[in-house]
């Protein structure tokens, strides 16, 4: 039985040049552990894909190996046309990757962060750009402020901006909304949304179905690093997809809603 | 041009961090001024020292401060949590591993000069009329010990007994460029002739170039794992 045919799926992905993210065979292991089990993930252009999934579930390796942060194990990933073991530079040029660490210098100030960050992606006219992105995370007024003294919400706001300095068109988002404020989730959640609506591609790991499925146009649950459930996000309802979710990890979910 | 300026991007944010902290400098130089010390009350205030001794004593002083400032190097990206950001960054790694030795080369020059200086008044010699010969071995052999350190600080950075891990490793590959630079300190405070030094000038040389190379050829896969 071909692999894809295994997996409990809604909408069945198939190979094609349209995909602009194809991820084939993806295997990770760290030592004896499987992080990854034979993942498959194809997307196309636009595309916004939730991972959902428990602790341990390999939603964040998942992100660092189409990040190219990590290679894996066996499989492969092309995105946008390249792949990410032989065109990293060119790939990197393309993402921006929230994670669970904000990638700041504490002992920098937010414009000298962005800045950083702004010269290693070529960004030009950057200063305005830094303007541009301060404004965006409401943190024009903490430019000059050193990020060591910023709180984690808004060292987590910021990392947003670093994330955007280069305005990506692939936007891979581990868990983005932890340290957030109720204020600064909303700015964020419409922040995601104008990438929706401008063509970007969005991969999400999230414990947030709610979030996730409001959110994104694809759904994906990851179990001890297999992908057991994929499905096209308006073709079931969010109390089904619940259900769903917890007949495959065995757990209970919480109703989780947008305050 | 993109080279040159991401370079110069990745050392000023280092020494920007470092200018802020001065964690790795201070480090290096009370590290230095205790090794300058503990000799001293070892062998006295005398300016009629072995000058094998000195060569000795100049380079136990370098090498071991500047290991404290090489273990900073990288770790200090991994306990920030900013690796994964740098690495992210759509630049070679060989751009990344050329900014940071050239940050650590500078640093430990700085504590470097201090140690000098800091020699001459402990010990009451002047390293004056050897200046130039010495600056030059001094800047070959921490070339090369900081070329190979700024490799194994980065296979380090992620260990957990990372100061054991690099020792283990940085020393006995290092060997072989102290003793080239021990040696040739050594001959230029005896005043003895261009001709006798150059020998382990062409030691450090060649290590240097093999070191660079081998960081050239190893780094992007050190960094992608």
């Amino acid at each position: 039985m071909p692999r894809s045919k295994r997996k409990q799926s809604g909408v069945l992905p198939q190979l094609n040049s349209e995909h602009y993210i194809e991820a084939r065979g993806l295997t990770k292991k760290f030592g004896y552990k499987t992080a990854l089990r034979d993942v498959d993930i194809y997307l196309k252009e636009g595309d916004s894909l939730a991972l959902f999934g428990p602790n341990g579930a390999g939603k964040s390796t998942m992100i660092q190996v189409l990040g190219s942060l990590m290679q894996p194990t066996s499989g492969r990933v092309r995105i946008a046309g390249y792949e990410t073991r032989r065109d990293r530079q060119a790939l990197r040029q393309i993402i921006g990757l929230i994670g669970h660490q904000t990638f700041l210098y504490p002992q920098l100030t937010a414009y000298e962060n962005l800045k950083f960050y702004g010269a290693m992606y070529n960004v030009s006219r950057v200063n305005d750009r830094i303007s541009e992105v301060l404004d965006i995370v409401a943190l024009s007024d903490y430019r000059n402020d050193a990020v060591e003294n910023f709180s984690r919400g808004m060292q987590q706001r910021l990392s947003i901006g670093r994330a955007i300095i280069h305005d990506p068109s692939i936007m891979f988002l581990d868990e983005p909304f932890t340290g957030l404020d109720q204020q600064s989730r909303e700015d964020f959640i419409k922040l995601i949304l104008q990438f929706r609506d401008q063509g970007k591609t969005v991969i999400m790991a999230s414990h947030h179905l709610h979030l996730g499925l409001e959110l994104c146009n694809q759904a994906a649950i990851l179990k001890t690093g297999k992908i057991v459930y994929q499905s096209e996000v308006d073709r079931i309802p969010e109390s089904d997809f619940q259900q769903i979710y917890e007949q495959q990890i065995g757990e209970k979910v919480l109703p989780l809603k947008v305050a | 041009m993109k080279f040159v300026h991401k370079l110069g991007v990745i050392i000023w944010k280092d020494f920007i961090s470092e200018f802020r902290t001065k964690e790795m400098i201070l480090s290096m130089c009370l590290f230095s001024f205790l090794v300058l010390i503990i000799f001293n009350f070892a062998f006295g205030l005398s300016s009629n020292l072995d000058r094998g001794m000195i060569a000795g004593i100049l380079w136990v002083a370098f090498v071991f401060s500047g290991l404290t400032g090489l273990g900073r190097s990288f770790s200090m990206e991994h306990d920030r949590g900013t690796l994964p950001g740098l690495i992210l960054c759509p630049v070679s790694p060989w751009t990344i591993f050329l900014a940071k030795l050239i940050g650590v080369f500078l640093f430990t020059t700085v504590m470097e000069i201090f140690t000098i200086f800091l020699f001459s008044v402990l010990y009451n010699t002047s390293v004056l009329p050897f200046l130039s010969p010495l600056g030059l071995i001094t800047f070959l052999g921490t070339l090369g010990f900081t070329a190979i350190g700024t490799i194994f600080s980065a296979i380090s950075a992620t260990a957990k007994a990372r100061n054991v891990l690099l020792s283990i490793l940085f020393f006995p590959i290092s060997v072989p460029v102290i003793i080239a630079a021990v040696k040739a300190t050594d001959l230029i405070l005896n005043g003895k002739s261009f001709q006798m030094i150059f020998p382990w000038l062409k030691i450090l040389i060649a290590f240097d170039l093999i070191f660079l190379l081998v960081s050239y050829l190893t780094f992007e896969y050190i960094m992608e794992e």
